[in-house]
């Protein structure tokens, strides 16, 4: 893999947009500081394959976009394989002649939990499969928000969602997040990475290192939902900053199957009840819940200290 | 003539292949099926061997083929996938998408039988399955015609008055797995004349030229969007008409919409689509050795439905017999063809009677003697002066 130029502070960021204002996503809604950011790092020379979802429906209303790059929604389960089209037509076009083949153009697909993680599963693994040259970019709300926050595979233990209610036998979902990330790292890619949109500059160097391997690289980025996880507009960036500090959500990246690491070390960690207290969705929970949760993360960071091979993410510290 | 062509023995899925190959394809994405696998095979050699330049996707399902399809044409490339049966099924979301984005791609369909149960032959079940999804769609019978429908067809398609894609249908097995003469282009410059790449006008996803396709269509805008395809589908008419009358100017072959035979002296005829065509010309033969009058008409446009030619090809005819080769389940009539004929005969107002018969469903054989029992079959119906609404399921054990 070229090593790209990393981003030290925000400022280095370019300061051209590529998704307007003025698009329909609910106030606080953290999709567009992701997209806004990643396409800051893509720049004009990119193709966006968006399928059907939350960041498609709220950003092209005919006959208004959002979109100051070439952008294609098709529809909810196949943005892998329309970006995989993609990919091959600019290719076959460079190498013919009629576009320029001294221009890189980034393919870059976007897509919600729904569409990647389950309807969207299959087109996603046959596009690894195949080492299309596509950043693949899921911003994952843990829930089928666009249809109105229904469960996904995405969707955590005991969280609530109107298909997950919480009744006197049931009490939100029954099983654990399926985790995608891993899955798709199983595939051998180039480049695989957890980021989250409160550590920016982390996040926008995993989209450079992402869009500068020769194969396909895939970009899981938590996002937290207002309307959806049930929480004020105003803390998206803090429940987001506390998803890690409370390890429920680890920064790492994994470099063409061999290099893994933390991006973000945290060497005191808080306890996850600070993150799933912060959420509506989570309001059934008893402190037994939330213990058994604790357990769970405690484990996984045992699991992901293990795999760096030294401490990079700390105890609990209250 | 002789110096631009050469003549192979080919069956229609590798004149399929070879008609991809003479338009100078830059993308095919397709998943192996039987009856279609052999067109995927011969294009992959084509490939290998340096003889396409192309991109080939080799895709996990048909529903990604076609998606990859949509990608790769939005982005200005010339694409060709091809399928069966349940590939077309499961293509089926995708064709109105293609449609919809008015994307000009080419597919090639080995006609067959749709499950359940699983059957892997012929018939035309898949294809008319695909009926309102706004696809140009022709009905080939014979490989040669296979070769040039698909060439025609890019013209069509990329037409910038129409931007629709298209399907060329044949008979799975029946034709897709056996050999015909066909003369290919001995070079693909001449071919290439009668369809350039028109790549610098088409609507495409270039970032010097950014533009957003697939948006969200409200009941204030989307009514307008379908509108257009009518009439993007209706110039169609004109522009298939024109491809295939250019195409006879220039190479000396062309189809029209439908194809009549020994019609001028007859009250009776039969007609249908697809490789059976030449079944039916041979039966008519036999009958008129014996001195039974029939003619025989082939459907060869089924989208847009050629109502001005059908209806001079029937104009004088009496009776009417069309042999369907797919079931519309609880229709008035149950032959899809035959019900669009009944629309055709009422608004012209013809009193052509019409008799329905299904064949050759699972490709349960059908031979010339079948049709002329049919012809006995009808013409006892024609004595007692019976023309009954119910299409006739010829050859079933009830």
């Amino acid at each position: 893999m070229s090593k790209p130029t990393l981003y030290k502070s925000i400022f280095e960021l370019p300061r051209e947009e590529y998704l307007s204002p003025g698009h329909g996503l609910c106030a606080g809604c953290l999709v567009g500081t992701i997209v806004r950011v990643l396409l800051k790092v893509a720049g004009p020379n990119t193709i966006v394959v968006t399928p059907t979802g939350c960041l498609e429906v709220s950003t092209t209303p005919f006959p208004y976009t959002a979109w100051k790059v070439p952008w294609i929604h098709v529809a909810f389960e196949n943005a892998a394989a329309v970006a995989s089209g993609v990919e091959a037509a600019v290719k076959a076009l460079q190498r013919k002649g009629l576009v320029d083949p001294s221009k890189k153009i980034n393919v870059v697909a976007i897509g919600g939990d729904g569409g990647t993680v389950d309807i969207g599963f299959q087109a996603l693994s046959g596009m690894l499969e195949r080492g299309h040259r596509v950043m693949y970019v899921l911003y994952d709300n843990e829930a089928y928000m666009n249809t109105g926050i229904q469960r996904s595979g995405a969707t955590p233990f005991k969280a609530w969602t109107t298909t997950t209610p919480v009744g006197k036998v049931l009490k939100g979902k029954l099983q654990p997040k399926k985790p995608i990330a891993e899955i798709v790292a199983a595939h051998k890619i180039p480049y695989v990475a957890t980021a989250n949109p409160a550590y920016i500059i982390d996040m926008a160097n995993k989209f450079r290192k992402g869009l500068s391997v020769d194969g396909p690289s895939f970009i899981h980025v938590i996002q937290p939902c207002t309307t959806g996880w049930r929480f004020d507009p105003r803390y998206g960036i803090k429940i987001a900053r506390l998803a890690t500090e409370t390890a429920m959500w680890i920064n790492w990246e994994l470099e063409n199957n061999e290099v893994f690491r933390v991006t973000v070390p945290v060497p005191k960690r808080k306890h996850v009840k600070h993150y799933i207290r912060a959420q509506g969705r989570f309001n059934h929970l008893t402190d037994q819940d939330i213990e058994e949760i604790q357990r769970f993360i405690d484990k996984e960071v045992e699991r992901i200290n293990k795999m760096v091979g030294k401490e990079v993410i700390g105890p609990v510290v209250e | 003539m002789s110096d631009l062509w050469i003549r192979i023995p080919l069956t229609s899925n590798y004149a399929a292949a070879y008609a991809a190959k003479d338009v100078d394809v830059d993308v095919v994405a397709a998943y192996p099926i039987t009856p279609q696998t052999p067109v995927v095979e011969r294009i992959a050699e084509f490939i290998a061997n340096g003889e396409l330049d192309a991109e080939m996707i080799h895709v996990e399902s048909e529903h990604s083929a076609l998606s990859a399809c949509i990608g790769a044409s939005a982005t200005g490339a010339r694409v060709f996938t091809a399928t069966s049966a349940q590939g077309l099924e499961l293509m089926h979301e995708m064709l109105f998408i293609a449609s919809g984005l008015r994307l000009p791609i080419v597919m090639a369909i080995a006609a067959r039988a749709l499950s359940a149960p699983i059957n892997i032959w012929c018939d035309y079940s898949d294809l008319m399955a695909t009926r309102d999804s706004s696809w140009i769609t022709v009905i080939a019978s014979s490989a040669q015609e296979v070769y040039d429908s698909i060439i025609q067809m890019y013209r069509v398609a990329e037409d910038p008055e129409v931007l629709l894609p298209a399907m060329v249908a044949y008979d799975g097995f029946i034709m897709s797995h056996t050999y015909e003469p066909v003369y290919v282009a001995k070079d693909r410059a001449p071919i290439l004349e009668y369809v350039p790449k028109n790549f610098k006008n088409r609507y495409r996803l270039d970032p010097d030229n950014p533009i957003t396709m697939g948006a969200i269509a409200d009941p204030n805008w989307y009514y307008e969007f379908k509108y257009q395809q009518v009439v993007a589908m209706r110039k169609a008419y004109e522009v298939v008409k024109k491809a295939d009358e250019e195409f006879g100017k220039r190479f000396g072959r062309s189809y029209g919409f439908v194809e009549t035979y020994k019609v001028e002296d007859v009250d009776i005829a039969l007609l249908t689509y697809g490789g059976l065509y030449g079944t039916v010309q041979e039966a008519v033969d036999i009958l008129r050795e014996k001195g039974v009058k029939v003619g025989a008409i082939k459907l060869r446009v089924f989208r847009p439905f050629p109502y001005n030619e059908l209806f001079n090809a029937i104009k004088n005819l009496k009776h009417l017999v069309v042999l369907d080769r797919a079931i519309t389940f609880g229709g008035v009539i149950e032959g899809p063809v035959a019900l669009e004929i009944a629309t055709l005969l009422k608004f012209k107002s013809l009193d052509t009677n019409l008799y329905n018969y299904i064949v050759g469903i699972g490709q349960r054989t059908v031979t010339e003697s079948d049709i002329i029992g049919i012809v006995d079959h009808v013409s006892k119906l024609i004595e007692k002066n019976v023309v009954p609404m119910e299409s006739i399921y010829w050859g079933v054990r009830e």
